[in-house]
């Protein structure tokens, strides 16, 4: 079987979606996917190392490389990782999804070369210790000025990219690439350009002062002010990452199970509510800071009033039962979790995507929302519970939402085979098993008082001795037991995707109905609905199957979670209450 | 009217501003009710609750600041530990903790049930005041002096970690605190702080 043909207008036809894709597009696709899994292995290679030293029966690195690690691998994860993957989802989303072609495609290559040649700038004052500021750089602390330029050369590259999505979505709609209006996975990318156009922004307004600081042409950067605007390039790049993976969800669902939107108008609204309040979220770092009052601490600590926990609300019963709906219009139809029960549990990008959706959910949202309380942070503000709950968003969630998309990418964009599928099959279960220890060891660790970035907490060389409870010894340890399953299913993942664009065997032809090693599920036996589907959805929409309407199931599931999101919230307000009295 | 069936992925043709369904209609109240809740329990808990961060927030000149904590430090100083003063100063007072790399100067010993209004500094770069084994942690920002009224409602002698990575030295600087009854005997060890903390989740 050869590779399909392109066709004059640049174009070729997907033989398992049938859809177009630009072949202008697809190098683009390429290659920030193959840079994100390049970082994604620098990063998870310091976590390896990080997590065994931070595990203190082993106690691994020496302080400094500690340190040293801990910035490397929170750019390579949070920044370089997530970013060259989300200008992937970006240049997919705009054109294969809309059947596009790529706007000003060699502007592209200009930006990713600006995003690369960051990347390069940044890793390296990281790695020969002119940079050891962590992540977070807080002034007065200071790295190398080219540290603050490749950071700032990155984001002007990914800003650069980002306009590049909102010109290939108005090309794609003037030249009548789809009908109607643009489909929901695309709207939510879009929601995640518009975030990152106001959290690079932030980057911009605090890194270029910073850089001029460095050099010695600013005389201070006042320590405040910069937590307050780092934090809208620091948290809001994570909520970047939330409306992309929030997209995957929709579309990971789409292509395995055939979920379908419920209701556009309460899915794009809640999208909608992510752009207007999210980026307040620079306020859940600055909770316990001296430089603000309560009024301005309560307002945007809380995304004025929640509504961004509103949208994560909606989203988390939305795409549940659209994969329930979609379900049973192809038949699933009994009982309350038939659907579920029967659901492709094999197909990685399925699992991918329940496991994202429940661990980011009960772990990561819950714990989110309760320690971003303004008086409950006075009991979590820099301790291991801060990395407990953002490795359970960031890593369960949003990195595995990516992984299993990946599952589908493989085949539809680089048209080869899954490799080591057998290992496939499993990697998204112990990938959130171990993140899921991980993630409960720090929390537990964290409400013991174990502080985060802290290289040694037997505190040899104190000036004073610390006695940790013994109970501390076992939470860390499972934290690194998690992590080092973490690491493996990581390094897994990183051998699957390198293996099958480089090595891989091509896909060939895909038989409908016949499972094929390397194939994910959802493209061998793609989920369509029937023909009578949409009858049947007006069956399950009717008035007579009462208040729990056509997705029972996801009632229960959501009624679940209401209930361990109340009791943990309010468990914390009760654990503050036992406290000295300050204010 | 429902649209037709579709999936994410498809365009959505015509117009889709159509009423949800009950089910959703009830989940979006209930959460937007739960969010009201969220919101509401912060302005709450400062008018009922005893745990609040708001404090007296100035700006102040870092050497400024050390320069007072030094003086308040001499004026009640009551002994000594590895270098660093012990000191007593009188309930309803104005009392000081500069942060500075890599130690907390000085050692304040408290009375029990007595309140103090704390003033947190750094001298230098970003520190983190975190009480073990109580686990009260503030941000202590250089040019900021963050008063805290506190009051000491167990006994005990405690730790101050440093748990804001302030350079290489970071994970050495550990402070004391002790809290006091009012005849000046040590209410409890630290042992007995460690085992409140046994009960947590």
């Amino acid at each position: 079987m050869t590779a399909p043909a392109i066709g004059a207008d640049g174009f070729r036809t997907c033989q398992s979606t049938g859809r177009q894709i630009h072949a202008a597009a697809e190098p683009l696709i390429k290659a920030n996917a193959v840079v994100s899994i390049v970082t994604l292995l620098i990063g998870a290679t310091a976590a390896l190392l990080l997590v065994l030293t931070r595990w203190q029966a082993v106690h691994l690195l020496p302080a400094e490389w500690y340190y040293r690690l801990l910035g490397v691998h929170g750019m390579n994860m949070l920044i370089f990782f997530i970013i060259y993957f989300e200008m992937a989802v970006l240049w997919f989303a705009s054109t294969v999804l809309l059947n596009a072609r790529p706007a000003a495609p060699r502007f592209g290559w200009f930006n990713f070369g600006l995003m690369m040649l960051g990347t390069l700038m940044v890793q390296w004052t990281q790695w020969t210790g002119r940079a050891d500021v962590l992540f977070t750089s807080y002034p007065p602390l200071k790295a190398h000025p080219v540290f603050y330029l490749g950071i700032i050369l990155f984001a002007v590259g990914a800003l650069g990219v980002t306009g590049q999505f909102f010109a290939t979505i108005t090309l794609a709609k003037r030249e009548k690439r789809y009908e109607g209006s643009m489909p929901l996975v695309v709207y939510g990318a879009m929601t995640a350009a518009i975030i990152a156009v106001i959290t690079l922004l932030h980057g911009a307004l605090i890194y270029i002062p910073t850089f001029l600081w460095s050099l010695g042409l600013i005389e201070t950067i006042d320590p405040q002010v910069y937590r307050m605007i780092w934090w809208g390039l620091g948290h809001s790049s994570q909520q970047i990452n939330m409306a992309a993976m929030v997209a995957i969800w929709y579309m990971l669902g789409a292509l395995t199970v055939g979920a379908v939107v419920l209701n556009e108008k309460v899915s794009r609204s809640a999208f909608v509510l992510y752009v207007l309040f999210i980026s307040m979220a620079s306020a859940h770092h600055l909770l316990v800071d001296p430089g603000f009052g309560p009024a301005w601490k309560i307002t945007n600590t809380s995304y004025f009033m929640y509504m961004a926990v509103l949208a994560s609300m909606i989203h988390g019963f939305t795409v549940p039962a659209g994969m329930e709906l979609g379900q049973r219009l192809r038949g699933y139809t009994n009982g309350m979790f038939d659907w579920l029960i029967r659901a492709p549990w094999g197909d990685p990008g399925f699992s991918s995507l329940v496991l994202s959706v429940v661990v980011f959910g009960f772990v990561g949202g819950i714990t989110g929302v309760t320690i971003g309380t303004e008086q409950i942070n006075i009991i979590v503000h820099n301790t291991l519970r801060v990395p407990g709950h953002f490795h359970a968003t960031v890593v369960s969630g949003t990195a595995l939402a990516f992984m299993g998309a990946t599952y589908y990418l493989i085949p539809l964009i680089f048209q080869r085979k899954v490799a080591f599928w057998g290992f496939a099959k499993l990697q998204p279960y112990l990938f959130s098993l171990g993140v899921l220890l991980l993630s409960m060891g720090m929390t537990f660790a964290g409400s013991f008082g174990v502080p985060r970035r802290h290289w040694d907490n037997s505190f040899q060389d104190a000036m004073f001795d610390v006695e940790m409870s013994p109970a501390v010894d076992l939470v860390l340890a499972i934290m690194g037991i998690g992590g080092v399953l973490a690491v493996i299913a990581a390094f897994g993942f990183i051998a699957i995707a390198v293996k099958s664009v480089f090595f891989g065997e091509p896909i060939g032809t895909i038989t409908r109905g016949t499972p094929m090693v390397g194939v994910p599920h959802g493209l061998t036996h793609p989920p369509t609905h029937a023909a009578d589907a949409d009858a049947r959805n007006e069956e399950l929409h009717a008035p007579a199957r009462g208040w729990m309407g056509p997705t029972p199931g996801t009632v229960i599931l959501v009624a679940i979670f209401f209930v361990a999101f109340m009791t943990y919230y309010f468990t914390n307000w009760k654990l503050l209450a036992f406290l000295w009295r300050v204010g | 009217m429902l649209t037709k069936v579709h999936t994410g992925l498809d365009p959505v043709p015509g117009v889709w501003w159509r009423p949800a369904h009950k089910t959703e209609k009830i989940w979006v109240a209930i959460a937007f009710a739960w969010c009201m809740v969220l919101f509401a329990m912060m302005p709450l808990w400062h008018w009922k609750g005893g745990q609040n961060p708001s404090g007296i927030r100035t700006r102040v000149d870092p050497q400024a600041f050390y320069a007072r904590t030094v003086a308040f430090a001499a004026q009640h100083q009551v002994g000594m530990d590895r270098g660093i003063p012990i000191v007593a100063p009188p309930p309803g007072s104005d009392i000081y903790l500069t942060a500075l790399s890599f130690m907390w100067y000085p050692i304040l010993q408290l009375e029990k049930d007595k309140e103090y209004t704390l003033h947190l500094s750094a001298l230098d770069v970003n520190h983190g005041f975190s009480l073990y084994p109580l686990n009260v942690n503030f941000q202590v920002v250089p040019g900021y002096d963050y008063g805290l009224r506190v009051t000491p409602t167990a006994g005990g002698d405690f730790r101050i970690i440093c748990n804001e990575f302030c350079g290489i030295g970071h994970h050495t600087m550990v402070g004391r605190m002790i809290v006091v009854d009012a005849n000046g005997a040590t209410v409890a060890d630290n042992a007995t702080a460690t085992l409140q903390q046994e009960g947590r989740p």
